[in-house]
């Protein structure tokens, strides 16, 4: 067993959780496959043919009243991209683990957020983690968020390719019983059962398909207090909570780092520097993209001067790129409307050391003296 | 393979699964093969229904003609929701939380979502050796989106992506063989069925359900809107496609046992085409002269295709 790679949330979860579909792509496969063939869990595998399938699966298992979980990333999950649609309005609370990779072409193996934002309106919640910690929390929590019955939505929990998902670190390990007790079994609303049969998936055209969208969309909403009360008893049991973003020093801060992920690790460490300099720099580590906690974002940013965005992936064309699309919009109903500056790093694996944030720190301030800012720009590559 | 333990007698007598009222068009096959399908169940059954004709007319919210548990996710992937059915229905009663020993799983899809876009997904399911049953509703063509060509579609028919002009005498290729190809998997069993032979198409089905392991069913069903065919004769025009051999009735067991059943057996000698085409306006450009290579090349083939099945079937 790997320690810090999330595969270990599986093996602890393991006999709450009923199924996995999976497509050999990452080490949570592998050894989840291997807790398999030892006994370690009793859990049904079906190793599929694609992604497109493995998501079918999780589906049709779902839609019995099984736990599911599966995992993918980068190509895999882009092929995926159709059921995903279907889990989400199907409302199958399915756990999907995204070892967050760039797409294709070229081809490449390496961390950005391409593939997270891609689905990302595809109606399931998205939860992206920081550490090996939070990955495993996430994890376990993301069952219990999916099948809250004020939501019933699929769950993607998205850890950094490679950063994260190869990452290797001390993780605090729950006792089985405990997860068992925290997760207990799950309770279908609605399952395919043979004694009170159902039409699941049936055709709605325009008398009745929008009907099924606003019901979706509200159950999104449901998401924040669910997630509240989720965190809560976990908080309860091992002491750990990460909110819908964690706020670093952003009381007094006159320039707001905005970063998801791994990147919240860097971010705030070119904080802690930057104000030991006398800079009064704080550090927004955003968790939860889907739904956009806008008012919170927008409450937190408070005073601040400017919010200088780092996010790992482009929306060819768009007025900026997906985060800062977002964090815009939240922002534009504030009184003191601050400066927001938008930076995408890191595709296709590209390093971000902190010295690319400085970078970007020190363009933010001349863009705030100059009182302008371009919508968006690259930092780290080759132009 | 052994006979089915319940009487043909005792299957015709079965509730429908199916209520009337379903809006698939006059003369359409798809539901007498459902119908068919449903006589042969034996017990919790749940059917996964890849998008087609049959999906969309029998669902249309907030109405459903189903009276069995139905689920539908898209147009390539019932066999691959069908394997998450099955598996969880497994452990779940493994872990004591569904009530039913078995559930028998069957999926559904017409030509295009078996043929071509969910070939692959089909494929995976029976080299997982998913314990389920595939039935192919096969309509020739893509009708449901409007009559285009699929891997099924024959030689000669016209589609509107396969159109009959001065130059092209509509869809030139092969159709695709598919339960050869499901056969090539060493998957249990697989049956050719059509709607006229109605007994041998629900003791197979049986069969189907009771193997274990997979099986796949491939059922021929008459279009009267895309083939331009009089409603009143698609049962007809069933029994013709297995008296002109393009529809053969016949068994495979294990992909190497080769059985042809009684109604293909039962032939002396193939019915012409032509009187197949006859009944058909897809067919109708056919009856140019300047096709009559191209028709005696099909003619041919099925002659071709005849003689090689009765080989495998050891008959002559």
């Amino acid at each position: 067993m790997r320690p810090g790679c999330p595969c270990s949330v599986s093996y602890y979860a393991s006999d709450t959780l009923t199924l996995v579909v999976l497509v050999e792509v990452t080490i949570i496969v592998e050894d989840f496959q291997k807790f398999a063939a030892d006994g370690e869990v009793h859990t049904a595998v079906i190793p599929v043919e694609s992604e497109h399938s493995a998501m079918s699966a999780c589906v049709g298992a779902s839609a019995i009243g099984a736990r599911v979980a599966t995992a993918s990333a980068s190509a895999g999950l882009a092929l995926m991209w159709e059921i995903l649609y279907c889990a989400a309005s199907m409302r199958m609370p399915i756990v999907f683990t995204v070892a967050n990779r760039a797409l294709s072409a070229p081809i490449n193996i390496h961390n950005d957020h391409s593939d997270g934002m891609g689905m990302r309106d595809s109606g399931f919640v998205q939860l992206y983690c920081q550490s090996s910690q939070e990955a495993y929390d996430t994890t376990i929590m993301a069952f219990k968020l999916a099948e809250d019955h004020d939501v019933l939505l699929p769950v993607m929990v998205g850890i950094d390719g490679f950063i994260l998902s190869h990452n290797v670190e001390r993780v605090e390990m729950l006792p089985t019983e405990m997860v068992h007790k925290f997760l207990g079994v799950r309770d279908p609303v609605q399952p395919l059962d043979p004694k009170n049969p159902i039409t699941m998936g049936p055709l709605a055209l325009t008398d009745y398909y929008f009907e099924f969208k606003e019901q979706q969309d509200r159950a999104m909403w449901r998401v924040p207090e669910a997630y509240k009360k989720v965190e809560e008893e976990f908080k309860k049991i091992t002491g750990r909570s990460y909110g819908m973003f964690e706020d670093y020093k952003t009381k007094d801060a006159d320039i707001i780092i905005l970063a998801m992920s791994t990147m919240g690790g860097t971010a705030k460490a070119v904080a802690d520097v930057l104000r030991e300099k006398g800079e009064k720099v704080g550090v927004i580590r955003l968790k939860m993209f889907r739904p956009f906690p806008s008012e919170e974002i927008a409450e937190a940013v408070g005073d601040a001067k400017a919010v200088m965005i780092f996010e790992k992936a482009m929306s060819f064309g768009a007025v900026t790129s997906p985060l800062a699309m977002e964090v815009r919009s939240a922002l534009y109903n504030v009184d003191k409307r601050p400066m927001v500056v938008d930076f995408v790093v890191g595709l296709g694996g590209r390093d971000v050391p902190p010295t690319t944030f400085v970078e970007g720190y020190e363009k933010t301030k001349r863009y705030l003296e100059k009182g302008q800012a371009p919508l968006y720009e690259t930092l780290g590559v080759r132009k | 393979m052994e006979e089915a333990a319940v009487s043909i007698k005792d299957m015709l007598q079965k509730d429908q699964i199916l209520s009337s009222g379903h809006r698939m068009c006059a003369g359409c096959a798809a539901p007498t093969i459902v119908k068919l399908m449903g006589m042969a169940l034996r017990g919790p059954t749940i059917v996964c229904e890849a998008t087609g004709c049959l999906e969309v007319a029998t669902t249309i919210y907030p109405f459903t003609a189903w009276k069995i548990p139905w689920i539908h996710v898209a147009f390539e992937n019932a066999a691959a929701v069908a394997s998450g059915v099955i598996e969880a229905q497994k452990i779940m009663r493994e872990k004591d939380r569904s009530e039913y020993e078995h559930v028998d799983v069957i999926a559904i899809g017409g030509d295009g979502g078996t043929f071509d876009i969910g070939f692959g997904a089909i494929s995976g399911m029976l080299e997982r050796g998913h314990d389920v049953v595939y039935m192919v509703y096969d309509n020739g063509a893509y009708q449901n989106t409007g009559i285009q060509r699929s891997g099924a579609t024959l030689p000669g028919q016209e589609t509107t992506t396969s159109w009959a002009g001065k130059v092209e005498p509509g869809k030139r290729q092969r159709k695709k063989p598919l339960a050869e190809i499901v056969a090539a998997h060493k998957t249990p069993y697989v049956a050719t069925v059509d709607p006229y032979h109605y007994r041998d198409f629900i003791m197979k089905f049986r069969k189907a359900l009771e193997v274990d392991g997979p099986a796949f069913i491939h059922a021929f069903s008459p279009c009267p809107r895309g083939w331009r065919s009089d409603t009143s004769r698609s049962i007809e025009l069933a029994k013709m496609a297995v008296e002109v051999g393009i529809h053969p009735l016949y068994e495979v067991i294990d992909g190497e046992e080769w059985i042809m059943s009684g109604p293909s057996k039962r032939i002396k000698e193939l019915t012409p085409l032509e009187e197949f085409w006859a009944l058909q306006g897809q067919f109708r450009h056919l009856k140019d002269p300047k096709w009559s290579d191209f028709k005696k090349d099909l003619q041919d083939q099925v002659n071709h295709d005849w003689e090689l099945l009765k080989k495998r079937c050891g008959i002559e």
